[in-house]
């Protein structure tokens, strides 16, 4: 048979309607391909193969019936290892979570199991979320199928991996300043942050809460949008969820492809194509514009002066959030409390020293400090007022132009160890992806080139709130008339 | 590398994390440059303007008050690190003579 690996969820999803291949068959495959490579991947902190293939026949029964329950029914999907399924583990890649097995399903979770989707894997992550190359795992290093020296991206670099290397079709990721698009651009598939509250973050490990939403990783911007569809929903658990029904995207999937003749408004940022951002960068994007303007859209320069405040008031106000969420990890309730306490106190401080790694340390107490006495209002209400500039400059761009368009990163994946040692360096290559969540606007990753090393590019586009859909056509339409998205790392 | 006038110590124990001698070391070093960094907020012309915590305005999302079957207790004390008679362990936080 054809491999099953590098098709999309949508061919598999026809493959299983014209009954010429089974859900048993196709977890098979991605089970079989994980234990050829992902030794050397890395993608999956862990993997339930039981549990995997007892859900594929339970797909392949309802099949047999002449019941499937969505076009998901059957079609496997890794889960980043900071959303909840029922009965299996979640550590968010951190030693304090090591033995922690979740006692319920995220909504997310329990929308895909109705859906009949094949729910599979915990993949690798920056700790907690928090990074932008996956090194800050405490439980495994994860590789660039790209490139094995490369770092993946992050914070959900085990998803883009794993999709990338042909060991799922499709992933869930979530997005606080770029963790899904970036690493989505730095292994060349389709990532994709929603709406704020277009899905529920009901059972997601918070780490921002303001700021983050759980979103599709695939090959293709179809496959992300139906994805997206399966996990999008309002919820009584979550009161940020948007209440209402939703428009879903899969079916405007060809929106712009018919529309060609309507004339879309794409606005670049000019603040993003300055000097110092690599040629082959601003080329693929220039080109990218270019097919744009070539298919009726207009493209214009335009200029969102608050951008360059983004990084700051991103990382005042994230860490200020994740010093206050991740307060639960107290070494009480969570699995791992040290041995050495002894007293109510330092059974906190033990636990936590022994139990975070350095970077959430490091950001626990940068949140601890800029909301500590003295220096919230120079720090977090001033990066609060800064976000409400950022927002409005956002609203402002959109009575000109539908999208903003810009790179998703301004660099491709850089070689591991490259910025370990130095934080600053590695928070300001979220330059391109921090406004979206600060602005709560849904945003999308897609491949638009490659670099001379052969290194997969992302293109960006931004939204006004609510047009997903949009976004995903948009994609849709470019990367059907290019081969980017059908490229497939060699050597893997 | 500058040493930031952080009161580390302080921090952590806000915080409530223990750190070692070389921690200490380099988050101090860290948070000067990147406090440095922060700095740049301050060019900012933010007179008048709202602080916002969400993009958009978040509702309270109310159910109706009917009973349900929350999680059994057993299921929410594994993963514990010490639970006894339904109940989750911690040290003693009041002393007998008191």
């Amino acid at each position: 048979m054809e491999s099953l690996n590098f098709k999309t969820a949508t061919e598999l999803s026809e493959m299983l309607s014209r009954k010429t291949v089974s859900a048993r068959e196709i977890m098979q495959a991605q089970l079989d391909r994980i234990a050829e490579i992902d030794g050397e991947v890395g993608a999956f902190i862990s993997v339930d193969p039981r549990d995997a293939l007892a859900q594929a026949d339970a797909s392949d029964a309802r099949r047999a019936a002449g019941t499937p329950l969505s076009a998901l029914d059957g079609i496997p999907v890794a889960i980043k290892d900071n959303i909840a399924v029922a009965n299996q583990p979640l550590s968010c890649a951190s030693k304090i979570l090591e033995k922690f097995v979740s006692p319920y399903d995220a909504t997310v979770i329990a929308n895909l199991k109705k859906c009949g989707a094949v729910v599979f894997g915990r993949t690798n992550m920056d700790e907690f979320a928090m990074g932008s190359s996956t090194e800050n795992s405490a439980l495994k290093k994860t590789s660039n199928p790209w490139n094995k020296d490369c770092v993946p991206g992050g914070s959900s670099g085990g998803s883009a991996a794993a999709v990338a290397a042909g060991m799922c079709p499709l992933a869930l990721g979530s997005d606080t300043g770029g963790s899904i698009r970036q690493p989505a651009s730095f292994c060349g598939i389709v990532g994709m942050k929603p709406t704020y509250g277009a899905v529920s973050r009901y059972g997601v490990t918070a780490f921002a809460s303001s700021l983050e939403q759980v979103g599709p990783m695939a090959r293709t911007a179809a496959d992300a949008a139906l994805l997206l569809d399966a996990i999008a929903s309002p919820d009584m658990h979550d009161s940020t969820a948007l209440p209402g029904a939703r428009e879903p995207a899969f079916p405007r999937i060809d929106d712009f492809s018919k529309n060609s003749g309507k004339k879309l408004r794409l606005g670049i940022p000019k603040e993003y194509l300055a000097g110092t951002l690599p040629a082959d960068i601003q080329n693929a994007v220039r080109a990218a514009a270019a097919w744009y303007e070539a298919h009726g859209c207009e493209i214009c320069e335009i200029s969102i002066p608050s951008l360059e405040l983004a990084i700051p008031a991103y990382y005042i106000i994230a860490t200020a959030e994740a010093s206050s969420n991740l307060a639960r990890f107290d070494g009480i309730r969570y699995t791992r409390r040290s041995k050495e306490a002894t007293d109510a106190i330092n059974i906190f401080s033990k636990s936590r020293g022994e139990g975070f790694g350095e970077e959430v340390k490091r950001r626990i107490l940068l949140g601890s400090y800029v909301l500590s006495a003295g220096y919230y209002d120079a720090y977090y209400l001033r990066a609060q007022k800064v976000r409400t500039l950022i927002r409005d400059d956002f609203g402002k761009a959109f009575e000109n132009v539908d999208f903003v368009m810009m790179p998703t990163t301004p660099e491709t994946a850089f070689p591991r160890g490259g910025k370990t040692e130095d934080p600053l360096t590695m928070y300001l290559g979220d330059v391109c992806t921090v406004p979206a969540n600060l602005a709560g606007l849904p945003a999308i990753s897609f491949p638009c080139g490659f670099s001379a090393e052969n290194m997969p590019i992302g293109l960006q586009l931004i939204g006004r709130q609510l047009a997903d859909a949009e976004l995903f056509s948009a994609a849709r339409a470019f990367e059907l008339a290019h081969d980017f998205s059908s490229r497939v790392p060699a050597g893997i | 590398m500058n040493e930031s006038d952080v009161d580390i110590d302080h921090i952590a124990n806000l915080a409530r994390i223990e750190l070692s001698a070389e921690e200490k070391q380099k988050f101090s070093a860290d948070f000067g440059r990147l406090l440095e960094y922060f700095e740049k907020l301050k060019s900012a012309d933010v007179e008048g303007v709202e602080p916002c915590a969400h993009a958009f305005p978040v509702y309270n999302v109310l159910r109706d008050d009917v009973p349900a079957t929350p999680l059994p207790t057993e299921a929410l004390l594994k993963n514990a690190p010490a639970a006894r008679d339904n109940q989750i362990v911690v040290p003693r936080i009041v002393d007998d003579a008191s």
